[in-house]
């Protein structure tokens, strides 16, 4: 692996390896010293091009539990905002001894641009590029499920085989979405995606437009809500809040006739009382607030594995 | 006086024949002829000099993409010999006076007649109608009017436009573009922009301007062009159009005849432009709406752009490609190679046809005693791989790498050889 752009380039055996050093990392995360010495002296760079707290930090950390040296560039107040291009700017920062870039761009497609144009021979991690994919955030996602349906401890090459996930509500413009299609068919699992006709991407399969139905009809193993941006009603992708809550939120009254070991997903930020009900965002059956600490797991195993090329997990 | 035989070149109807030019006019067609130089066409085909509907020259404004210098060297090794140039310049051509200085530069140029089209709004804005009359009046002629890059989608000032310009003969020359159906579009619409998350550009925001605009022709009895038509519902509104007696002709480029929307997959924005590469339906629609007539012209919208604006991340990147120096290989290859069509209608599409729709009268013209000699020689059995670098001052080269048709020989405008033996002359005619 030379860089992670897409899950689209990842077999089942190399998205199972990444997942089994996503595990063992998670038991370093839990130990009292949670640092290993494998990226000391290597540099790795936060590109972000566009602002997301959240992932960025969880880069960080990953970074610095592997002990490498981390600079965090971020666009704003920066050459960027002078006119500077990605190319420039990632030539730039490479010239200064970089190992591994970790970018987020607006532009979908911005990651691979900068992997494979020529621009740099670093490798480059995909932190999510515009509306097109944000590969570690499937994987998190991914490994979270293989947690939850096999059980902690029990999880070493195992797939999803057989596993029904359905992914609700923005899928047109969701990067999550379109990482996470791809890589849980790749482990076998079925993938149905809810939403407005209005924001259901064309050419994808299993789509469904009734929440209800759908549910009713799929009897999901896991369900992953997708944050709702109220900007996109100015684009009359949906009339109101009211109404996306109503016909694609998932209330508690959806949340009780689903299965009673259904697993609940957000990537994140959650907008309460829209997409998903608190009481459900809290309850036994949400997994969210591990998907958070399991992105700093998988975020490890991929440095880990971009980086320390010498000792690749897939050799 | 200067004289030249073209001897034993293949004419669009198949016969073989010499053309002697005197003084830059045909003075004789024959067999055996003589003059001070005779040079032999064995094999070539002679065809009227090509006429591009749509070129981007750049100038004044963007020197650093095209110049009018330029642009008509890649012209003539396409085997031009007139441009029409679109008027998304800086300043932007909706005056006399803009006009009047790209006129002026092609004539200094000598490479190929440029003809200026005239903006039909004031600063492309969409708002207020620009000088037409004093544009048509200039020096310059103008008798196309078009806001490519933008579309007329005010129905009420595109009504007005083609009233106003019927008086002189005028047509505005449409792109076919419904802004609100298009906002930050970066690609066709379709299975490919889902997965690739670009925002799509759907084919209904070209037809739905299409159909609009047919029947706002038809409501004056005026004269209508559409540039660029990029889909087979937009060949269905043209045909249904042209069979209901609309005056509207419609034009294609080379790049929508022969490339698809996959090629975005790469995220190399030198496939982006716009409107944009659609899908093989697409392309087959074109194809045979070239063939039967329903598309009058092929159209390059060659839009140069230098390399800094297409090096960068896809929705960055400006909207564009070159084509000049490839029209005549992509139109040997759907009309000729294909076996639909034949040499007549190839001639018509690069040249009659577009000298017709734009009322040029010294191009386009039948290959006669008396008519000027401009006149272009096609080699149609050579295989010619494209470098990404040609006679263009920009690089944003589509076909860089593909294997082509056809190779333009001589392009002789106005009795002068601009290229010859595969050659751009190194100055124009003066």
């Amino acid at each position: 692996m030379m860089h992670l752009l897409s899950t689209a380039d990842l077999n089942k055996d190399d998205a199972i390896s990444l997942l089994d050093l996503s595990d063992e990392m998670a038991g370093v995360n839990e130990r009292g010293l949670r640092k290993l010495p494998s990226l000391r002296g290597k540099t790795v760079v936060n590109l972000f091009f566009e602002d997301s707290t959240r992932t960025r930090v969880s880069f960080e950390i990953a970074a610095k539990r592997l002990s490498a040296d981390l600079i965090n560039f971020s666009a704003k107040g920066s050459s960027v905002s002078k006119g500077e291009s990605l190319k420039d700017t990632a030539q730039t920062l490479a010239a200064g001894g970089v190992d591994v870039f970790v970018i987020r761009h607006s532009a979908s497609g911005a990651a691979l641009s900068l992997a494979e144009r020529g621009w740099t021979d670093v490798p480059v991690v995909n932190a999510g590029d515009g509306t097109h994919e944000h590969p570690t955030q499937a994987l998190l996602d991914a490994m979270t499920m293989r947690e939850r349906l096999h059980g902690l401890g029990a999880t070493r090459g195992k797939d999803l085989s057989g596993v029904k996930v359905a992914i609700v509500g923005d899928i047109a413009h969701s990067r999550v979405a379109r990482s996470n299609i791809q890589l849980l068919k790749t482990l076998g699992a079925e993938v149905h995606l809810i939403g407005p006709a209005t924001l259901l991407p064309s050419g994808f399969d299993n789509t469904h437009t009734d929440l209800d139905e759908a549910l009713t009809k799929i009897k999901p193993d896991v369900v992953m809500m997708l944050r709702i941006q109220l900007e996109r009603m100015q684009s009359a992708f949906f009339p109101s809040a009211g109404e996306y809550s109503r016909f694609w939120g998932l209330t508690e009254e959806r949340f009780a006739r689903l299965s009673d070991d259904v697993v609940i997903m957000h990537p994140g930020p959650m907008n309460r009382g829209l997409e998903i009900a608190s009481l459900v965002a809290d309850s036994r059956n949400s997994a969210i607030v591990r998907q958070v600490a399991n992105g700093i797991s998988v975020r490890m195993a991929v440095l880990y594995n971009l980086v320390s090329q010498e000792r690749q997990i897939n050799e | 006086m200067s004289d030249f035989v073209l001897a034993k070149a293949t004419l669009p109807d198949d016969r073989v024949v010499d053309i002697k030019v005197v003084d830059g006019l045909i003075a004789e067609i024959g067999n055996g002829l003589s003059a001070t130089e005779v040079i032999d066409c064995t094999g070539l085909r002679a065809l009227p000099g090509f006429v591009d509907l749509h070129t981007h020259l750049r100038e004044p404004g963007f020197e650093q993409s095209e110049t009018v210098l330029t642009g008509s060297q890649s012209a003539a090794v396409g085997g031009y010999t007139a441009v029409h140039a679109m008027a998304n310049t800086q300043p932007v051509a909706d005056n006399a006076a803009v006009v009047e200085q790209v006129f002026t530069l092609g004539q200094k140029a000598g490479y190929v007649d440029v003809f200026p089209i005239g903006a039909v709004t004031k600063n492309l804005d969409g708002t207020q109608l620009a000088e037409l009359g004093s544009m048509h009046a200039s020096s310059a002629a103008v008798k196309v009017f078009s806001d490519d890059g933008k579309c007329v989608s005010d129905p009420l000032l595109m009504r007005r436009a083609m009233q106003y310009v019927a008086a002189f003969d005028g047509v505005i020359a449409q792109h076919a573009q419904e802004p609100r159906l298009t906002e930050g579009a970066q690609m066709n619409a379709g299975e490919i922009s889902a997965k690739l998350g670009l925002a799509g550009w759907p084919a209904v925001a070209e037809e739905s301007i299409i159909a609009r605009d047919v029947l706002l022709a038809k409501s004056l009895d005026a004269r209508l062009h559409i540039c660029h038509l990029s889909t087979a519902g937009s060949v269905e509104i043209i045909r249904w159009a042209k069979s209901q007696g609309i005056k509207v002709t419609a034009e294609v480029t080379p790049h929508h005849l022969l490339l698809t929307d996959d090629l975005a997959e790469s995220y190399d924005p030198v496939y982006k432009v716009n409107p944009p590469l659609r899908t093989k339906v697409d392309v087959q629609a074109l194809r045979e709406a070239l063939v039967d007539g329903t598309i009058d012209i092929v159209a390059t919208d060659h839009a140069p752009h230098p390399s800094e604006a297409k090096d960068c991340e896809w929705a960055a990147a400006a909207f564009g490609m070159v084509g000049l120096e490839s029209a005549a290989s992509v139109a040997q290859l759907v009309l000729v190679d294909s076996g639909k069509s034949n040499w007549a209608r190839l001639a018509e599409v690069m040249s009659h046809a577009p000298a017709r729709i734009a009322g040029d009268e010294t191009h386009g013209r039948e290959i006669t005693v008396g008519e000027p000699a401009n006149l272009t020689l096609i080699d149609p059995s050579v295989s010619r791989a494209i470098e990404k670098q040609t006679s263009s001052k920009s690089q944003n080269n589509p076909y860089a790498g593909l294997h082509l048709p056809g190779a333009v020989k001589h392009t002789i405008f106005g009795g002068y050889f601009t290229v010859r033996d595969f050659e751009l002359a190194e100055q124009g005619r003066h």
